[in-house]
Formats: structure tokens, C-alpha cells, sequence
């Protein structure tokens, strides 16, 4: 596998890579067509910007605006090595803690590149006029998240990839404005054309009209998200979906490290059968909450059935296990350290809530002390407990208020009285399309951007890098690299959609709609979703081992046949349809998953999010094989994903020691 | 508990829609409406009928998707939450629930329960923006410090969502409170000012093009949005409109 890495120390690549690839001359840029599938914080960013650039752009998206792409609900913040703080921050520590953090699986070439573009994220930003939090002297703020012992996290209260998110989609505004940008709303790619072996358009569907489209292009961006969603219960948006990726992996992408998937910790814990979705609760919160359970078993099984209240519960009955496992960084662990944790503890029988799956989230040390120093701060001499609790909870409320009331509408409790309960939910995936150093997959003229792609955070993606990683590839990288392939293509001209390649694909497009629709069996789709969902849960969540990842495959490839010949889609197609819709989703996830457990089973070792139960230390940790699996799995598709070919890029540490992750 | 429903169904944009009864057996408190919803179209489609479609996506009351108009309240019952985060506990056993899309002439409905908004959008196209290219120069982050006061304020204004509650609450169907979120926001941004003239223009013509209606101080629209979004907001457009209409 050849990841085109510039030559060079690493802190000069990327500006001499840029001094060196082809551009587009603006006169030229006019004549070159490029869509984008998705308009998150990658697509849409990337959008914008080639559209300032000059390039026609069309983007798609199946919200009725860009707005609402899911990159709006990221909440805690955006990293950035701008060292405000003055506390030691440095390209090379983002960098650093950004490798560190994925447990040495990511190229070292593309995570210093992010780092280096992090300051002027935050630059282009501000003006924008995103309203990130700033302190009373007029100048941003920081706060502190997971895996770091900086704080570079700017933030925009419970909201910041909204405000990052509506920052991108006011830009993409100003270009369809000018009429650079198409912007197709409601609509869904459903396949990828290739013409003489690249990438020359899309197939796509008018959600509303149910009509077949065919638009082409002289490239292809592909920024539709992750896959996480295959878990059905997870913290996506209901429409997340892999159909992009996936049907672009079919005509000959490579799909990178498919395994690597995020379980965030502090998640609002599943309550029955009916649910549909999870809630995050930002990780911000550990920055002020302190984790814990009952130190005895019989203090947590009366907690369960309602007997003994948390609050009751004395200082030294109570265990936390964090602080306790990990004393340098105690609560802000990385995230897959965190959930881990969490499952061990209640795996051994510490959980708190009726399922068992629960741990507490604390809040009243944080209280009582913010209490105590706003009491000083206001001149309150002899302030009593009842006063720095409500001055400590007003302190709170400034800070997470918006967190604390969506926990309440959900769960029906006040955080503010008695602790929040989490549990750890599916919430990113950092395996996706295989790109190279110029985030083009192994189809020419298709790119990856964002969370689709699978670049930059390894095996385990540190918190608030999600939003950087998004912008840095749109706003920074992209319109770069994209033209150094584009400048082979200024004499080609507009790209004709009557050709035979078109005719193929619609046609293929067409039987697997007719084939949905023609299944007539007695079974909805959410019903198939809910089995995978289950399997992918049980057999290749939180930790894995062979045997379990075997039967996941078989069942997974049993379930997809079912589904095939007995799903039920009411409706027609021509029509809005949102049970075809899904249906079309779920055939794709009913793919990815049985990839998903093979990439598993392949890997020997445990790293970042994958923990294979056969290898972890007498503690209990993470063993991670930097002998034999050092490399980015690079799945090549062949009809069925249980014969999908693995191709290895062997990652090169040059600049960073590989050293066993320690957060002790 | 049971829950009798009363739900708008509508083909498609062409078609003359009515209120269809369903009853909903056993109906948990710790459901959220959207939930409640997904098992009435379980139902229908294990019947052989064709599902209620309706608009929503993150489930976590921010993307703004949702558009119901719940028992003739923009979202339902409760306040600052959209209808994802409305629970079935806030209803009791027996009750009657009316469901709707959002009204408004500027939203015309597409099937059953969904709306198109694109007005929503060509308003924030004709000027939601800076106009500041992407590079990799630009100034930094903390060159230009900005009072915490208004930084605040620019904030709450940004945090709409652009659901369309207040439209959906307003008796004249009046888009100003979404209008002038952005249109505040930008005016209290040093950033922002330099074409805050041109962007409220542009702006509030796109709004009357779209057939909106006038705002006639009734504040329904604070009362349901979900992010609680002033009707200060409305006063500053009005005063950028004035000021800008006397620059000319």
C-alpha cells in the first residue's frame, strides 16, 4: 500500500508537499465539476472552501438542510494547539497525545498535519463568527478533556459542533448564494460511477420524488460519517448510515481497519425495549464529575432495587474505580480506558441501575467546591453548607447547565440532587474508506474526508479531535490536495451522464430497489436492524474474542439472507418512502457488520477501542502486538465480505517511540 | 396506559389530508413521543398499512428535524425541548393526542407529518454569513478580544436550531424570531458588523418573499422555542433594519 507520504522531516511535509503538487488555474477551475456527499463539518466544509477556490460543487445530503447533519450534535469542544493557556501546548504535544491517544495505530505523516492546521481552525472559526466561550477579559477559553494533560479544548457551551457546524454551513450558504454550490437536499447517493477506472459521478435518489438521478463529476468526495449506527442503539443520528462509503468500498475502494470503533463512557443508560437511540453526555463532565460505584456488593444490589439512595451511600463504601486504576489521570482516562472500566465493574456485579449497567457520575464535590470558592470570591465570610451548595450548584449550572437539563428530561432525576448514572454507548467509528496522504481512497478521483475516512485517530480517537479532524480536512487539506489531481483534468470537460457506465450502475441501482420492494415477507426493517444490532453488541462490542467473532459472521450472513428474502417495505418507489429508506441502509450494514467481526477475528492483539479478551496484562490492560500488527488493515471487497482480501499498510514510527500506553 | 391519537395524513403535496384515529395499547412513560411513534408504524406495518412518515434524525434535541405540532403546541406540552425530547410521562392514561406538521404558508407539507423549510434556507443564504474566504493566514483567534456581555448574547442568539416553532406558534406565521437569531448574532460581533447593512437587508426581503407574516408582538414564538431564543433578538433587527435603512 503506497499512503504517497512526502519526503522529509515531519514538522516540513506538509508545507513542502504543498510548494509541490500541481494547481488549478482559476480561469480552469470554472470548467471542473466535484461533488461532496455529505455536508457535515467535512463535506460541508470542504464544499465551501472549493467553492471559494472556484470550482462547481454539488453537494448532497439527506437532511432537508446541511444544517442538520450530525456533526451538530458533538458538544464538548474542538482541540487546537494554540497553547492560549501558556501550559506547554505544542504542535508536537497535539501530535503526540493525538498518536499516543490511538495506541500507535495511525500515520504519524497525516496526525502531525493535523496538529499543524489545528491553530488556524480555530482562526478561520472565529472569523466566521462562531461564538466559541470566552473569559471576561475578551479572549477564548479552554477547558481540558480525556488523554491529555493540557488544556486546548475551545468550546462553545454543550454546543460546539453546532456552532462549529452552523460556522461551515453559513460559508456553504454564501456559495449557493453565488451559485457555486448546488446544494441537493433530501437526497441519497446510492452508487459511485466510474468511468476508464475513476471516479466521474454518482447515482443518487430524490427522497421525495422516490426519482433516479445521475449526476457526474470530475471527482468525488465522500464525507457521509461513520457506521456506528450498524450497532442500531448508539449515539448517531437515526439517518446516520454507511451507504456512501460502503456502496464506493463495492466498486473498489479499500475499507480501512473496520474493527476500530469508539464506545463512548458516559452515555445515558438504555431504559427498555422501546429505545431507538442513546444520549451522550458530553466528556466534558469529567472534567468536573467523579465516576464511582458501591465498594460492596450488597451496597449495590440494595441501590438496584431502590433501597438505599446513592447520597446515603458514605465516602469509603464508595469505590472510584478510576482515580483508583489510574491515579495521573484519574477520571479523564481516554475513552475506551474509561468504558472499559465501567463494564468490568459492572460485569462484576457493581452496577447500579435496575439492568446492572450503570455507574454513578458525581457532581457534589464539584459543587461544594466551586461553592466554597465563589463564597470567597463574593466576600461571604461564614457561609454554611446549604449556601456554598446552591452558590456551587449555580457554578455548575453556568458551566453544563444544557447537559443537566437534557439528562433530566430523559431520565426524570436532578442531577443536581443525586448523581447522574452512565453507561458506555457506540458513538464514533475510526475505521472507514483507506486514503492516502491526500485523503484519495484507492479509486482515483474519490476522496474521503472526516469521519468516513479512516486517517488520523488509530485505534482510538481522544476527545474533542472529531471536530478538528472534520474542518482540518475540508477546510485545509482537501482543497489542496484535490487539485493536484484535478490539474490532469483541464481538458476534458464536462463528463456526459448518457454513457454506458451510467446506464450500468442505474440499472444495478434499480434491481436492488426493485428487489426491496419485491421481498414480501413478514418482517420490518427495524426488525432485522435490532438483530444485527444485537449480535454486533453482544459478540463485537466493548471486548471480543474468536469464538464469539466467528458466530457473529455466520449469523450475520444468515440474518442478511433472511433479510433479502423477508423483509417487508411497504409503500412504493416512487414515492417518499422512509422504509425504504432504512431498508437500503440496513442491506449495507448487513454487510459492513460481517467485515466488521472479520476485521476483529484478524487481529491478534488489543489496541485502543478493540479489546481481544485473549490478549490483555494479569491487570487486566491492553496488550497491543507491535510485531506482527503494526498496520492498517485495508479490506479489498469481493462479493461477499467473508472473502474480502486484506492488503497491510505498515505503519513507520519515526518521530515518536512505540511505548505500552500508560495512563497510571 | 392508552393513548388515543389523532394523526395528520397526507399523501403528498397534492393531496387533500385528514386526521386519522389510532389507539396506542400500552404506552410506557419512559418512551419519548418519537418512540411512541416508531411503534405505531410497527404496527402498521406488521397490518399491511403504510407507516406515518415524520421528519426527525439526532433524537437529542438539537438537529431541529422534528416538526410536530402536538395537541396545537409546537413541539407539545413541555418548554424549551423539541418533540425528540418530549417524554410519554408528560401525558396521562387515556388521553387524546392531536398530531400535526407545522403550519405555515412558507411551509407546504410533503407527506403526512413532514414540511419543507427551504425557505428557512434561502433566507439564510440571501445573508446568514461573513464573507471570509478560507486561508491558511488569517488573524488569530485572539487578536480581537470581544466583551464576555456580547460574546454571550451572540451565543444565545446562534443557538437556534432552525426547527420552525416559531413560525409554526405564530398566528401570522411570522419567521422574524429565526430571522433575527442571525441577524443578532452577527451584529454583536465585531466580525459580524462590517456587513451587518447589506446582511439585514437582504435578509428581511428574502423573509417577505417567502410569504412569512408580520410580527405583531404576541412573543408566542419565545414561548416555544426550544432554545429559549429572545424577543430581543427581534427588537435589535428591527433597529439594524431602521439604522440600515437610513444609510441607505
Amino acid at each position: 500500500m503506497n499512503s504517497n507520504i512526502p519526503s522529509g522531516p515531519l514538522a516540513d511535509k506538509w508545507t513542502k508537499h504543498k510548494n509541490e503538487i500541481n494547481l488549478v488555474n482559476p480561469a480552469n477551475k470554472r470548467n471542473i465539476d466535484i461533488i461532496v456527499v455529505g455536508t457535515g463539518l467535512a463535506g460541508g466544509s470542504a464544499a465551501a472552501t472549493l467553492a471559494e477556490l472556484g470550482y462547481n460543487v454539488k453537494t448532497f445530503c439527506y437532511q432537508d438542510s446541511p444544517r442538520r447533519a450530525h456533526s451538530i450534535a458533538a458538544q464538548g469542544g474542538i482541540n487546537a494547539a494554540k497553547n492560549y493557556q501558556g501550559d506547554g501546548d505544542s504542535n508536537y504535544r497535539l501530535f503526540y497525545d493525538t498518536v499516543k491517544g490511538g495506541d500507535y495505530r495511525s500515520r504519524e505523516a497525516n496526525v502531525y498535519r493535523l496538529a499543524e492546521v489545528s491553530s488556524n481552525i480555530i482562526d478561520q472559526c472565529v472569523s466566521q463568527g462562531v461564538p466559541f466561550a470566552r473569559e471576561y477579559g475578551g479572549l477564548l477559553d479552554n477547558r481540558s478533556f480525556g488523554g491529555v494533560l493540557v488544556s486546548r479544548t475551545f468550546y462553545a457551551k454543550g454546543q460546539t459542533g453546532q456552532q462549529l457546524l452552523l460556522g461551515a454551513y453559513a460559508a456553504m450558504n454564501r456559495q449557493i448564494h453565488r451559485g457555486k454550490i448546488k446544494s441537493y437536499t433530501r437526497h441519497e447517493m446510492l452508487d459511485l460511477v466510474m468511468v476508464d477506472g475513476k471516479a466521474r459521478g454518482i447515482i443518487a435518489r430524490d427522497l421525495v420524488s422516490g426519482k433516479i438521478e445521475r449526476h457526474s463529476a470530475h471527482a468525488v468526495v465522500i464525507a457521509s460519517g461513520g457506521y456506528g449506527n450498524l450497532f442500531f442503539l448508539s449515539t448517531y443520528c437515526m439517518g446516520a448510515n454507511v451507504m456512501a462509503a460502503w456502496r464506493t468500498h463495492r466498486r473498489g475502494a479499500f475499507f480501512a481497519n473496520p474493527c476500530f470503533t469508539q464506545i463512548h463512557p458516559t452515555c445515558i443508560p438504555v431504559s427498555g425495549e422501546h429505545q431507538s437511540k442513546l444520549t451522550l453526555m458530553s466528556e466534558s463532565l469529567r472534567n468536573d464529575g467523579r465516576i464511582w460505584v458501591p465498594k460492596k456488593i450488597e451496597d449495590a444490589v440494595a441501590i438496584r432495587e431502590g433501597k438505599l439512595k446513592p447520597t446515603e451511600l458514605k465516602e469509603e463504601d464508595r469505590d472510584y474505580y478510576l482515580e483508583r486504576r489510574y491515579p495521573a489521570f484519574g477520571n479523564l482516562v481516554p475513552r475506551d480506558v474509561a468504558s472499559r472500566a465501567a463494564k468490568e465493574r459492572c460485569d462484576a456485579g457493581f452496577g447500579v441501575n435496575k439492568t446492572g449497567e450503570a455507574v454513578f457520575l458525581d457532581f457534589d464535590a464539584a459543587i461544594m467546591r466551586y461553592g466554597r470558592e465563589k463564597a470567597l470570591t463574593s466576600g461571604i465570610k461564614e457561609a454554611d453548607n446549604t449556601l456554598i451548595r446552591k452558590l456551587g450548584e449555580e457554578v455548575v449550572e453556568a458551566k453544563y447547565g444544557n447537559l443537566f437539563q437534557m439528562y433530566e428530561k430523559i431520565v426524570d432525576e436532578n442531577p443536581y440532587k443525586t448523581p447522574m448514572m452512565i453507561y458506555p454507548a457506540v458513538h464514533y467509528t475510526m475505521g472507514g474508506l483507506w486514503v492516502d496522504y491526500n485523503l484519495q481512497t484507492t479509486i482515483p478521483g474519490c476522496y474521503a474526508a472526516g469521519e468516513a475516512n479512516f486517517s488520523d485517530h488509530g485505534a482510538n480517537r481522544l476527545g474533542a479531535s472529531a471536530l478538528m479532524q472534520g474542518l482540518a480536512d475540508g477546510y485545509f487539506v482537501l482543497p489542496y490536495t484535490i487539485g493536484d489531481y484535478l490539474a490532469d483534468d483541464i481538458r476534458t470537460g464536462p463528463i456526459p451522464t448518457d454513457s454506458k457506465e451510467f446506464d450500468e450502475v442505474e440499472k444495478e441501482v434499480l434491481e436492488r430497489i426493485n428487489k426491496l420492494m419485491s421481498a414480501k415477507g413478514k418482517h420490518s426493517v427495524d426488525y432485522y436492524h435490532k438483530k444485527l444490532g444485537k449480535i454486533m453488541w453482544n459478540k463485537c462490542g466493548m471486548s471480543r474474542n474468536a469464538k464469539e467473532l466467528q458466530e457473529a459472521m455466520t449469523e450475520i450472513s444468515e440474518l442478511r439472507k433472511d433479510f433479502w428474502e423477508n423483509v417487508r417495505v411497504p409503500g412504493t418507489a416512487d414515492t417518499k418512502n422512509q422504509e425504504l429508506e432504512k431498508a437500503g441502509k440496513v442491506a449495507d450494514f448487513l454487510e459492513i457488520g460481517e467485515l466488521f467481526a472479520k476485521d476483529a477475528l484478524e487481529r491478534n492483539e488489543s489496541c485502543g477501542g478493540h479489546f481481544r479478551e485473549e490478549y490483555q496484562t494479569p491487570e487486566g490492560e491492553a496488550l497491543r502486538d507491535d510485531e506482527n500488527y503494526k498496520f492498517v488493515s485495508a479490506w479489498e471487497y469481493k462479493g461477499e465480505p467473508k472473502d474480502a482480501v486484506l492488503h497491510k499498510e505498515n505503519l513507520v514510527y519515526e518521530n515518536i517511540e512505540l511505548k505500552t500506553r500508560s495512563y497510571k | 396506559m392508552k393513548i388515543y391519537l389523532k394523526v395528520w395524513r397526507q399523501k403528498d403535496a397534492s393531496a387533500k389530508g385528514e386526521l386519522v384515529d389510532y389507539t396506542m395499547e400500552s404506552v410506557e412513560g419512559d418512551m419519548s413521543f418519537l418512540e411512541m411513534l416508531d411503534i405505531l408504524n410497527e404496527d402498521l406495518i406488521a397490518k399491511g398499512e403504510i407507516p406515518v412518515e415524520f421528519d426527525h434524525d439526532c433524537r437529542e434535541g438539537i438537529c431541529g428535524t422534528c416538526s410536530l405540532q402536538i395537541n396545537g403546541r409546537p413541539h407539545g406540552p413541555d418548554r424549551l425541548i423539541t418533540a425528540c425530547q418530549l417524554h410519554m410521562r408528560s401525558f396521562k392514561d387515556g388521553d387524546t393526542i392531536v398530531i400535526e406538521p407545522f403550519r405555515a404558508k412558507a411551509f407546504p407539507v410533503v407527506k403526512d407529518l413532514i414540511v419543507d423549510r427551504t425557505s428557512f434556507e434561502r433566507i439564510q443564504q440571501a445573508g446568514g454569513f461573513i464573507s471570509v474566504n478560507t486561508s491558511g493566514q488569517p488573524v488569530d483567534a485572539n487578536a480581537i478580544p470581544i466583551e464576555k456581555e456580547f460574546a454571550d448574547k451572540a451565543f444565545n442568539a446562534a443557538t437556534c436550531i432552525g426547527c420552525g416553532a416559531c413560525v409554526a406558534a405564530c398566528k401570522n406565521a411570522s419567521a422574524m424570531l429565526f430571522t433575527s437569531a442571525k441577524v443578532s448574532q452577527f451584529a454583536l460581533l465585531p466580525q459580524g458588523k462590517v456587513e451587518a447593512v447589506e446582511r439585514v437587508q437582504n435578509m428581511v426581503r428574502q423573509m417577505d418573499l417567502e410569504g412569512f407574516g408580520n410580527c405583531t408582538n404576541t412573543g408566542a414564538c419565545e414561548i416555544e422555542c426550544p432554545k429559549g431564543i429572545s424577543l430581543e433578538n427581534i427588537a435589535r433587527m428591527n433597529r439594524e433594519y431602521l439604522s440600515a435603512s437610513l444609510k441607505g
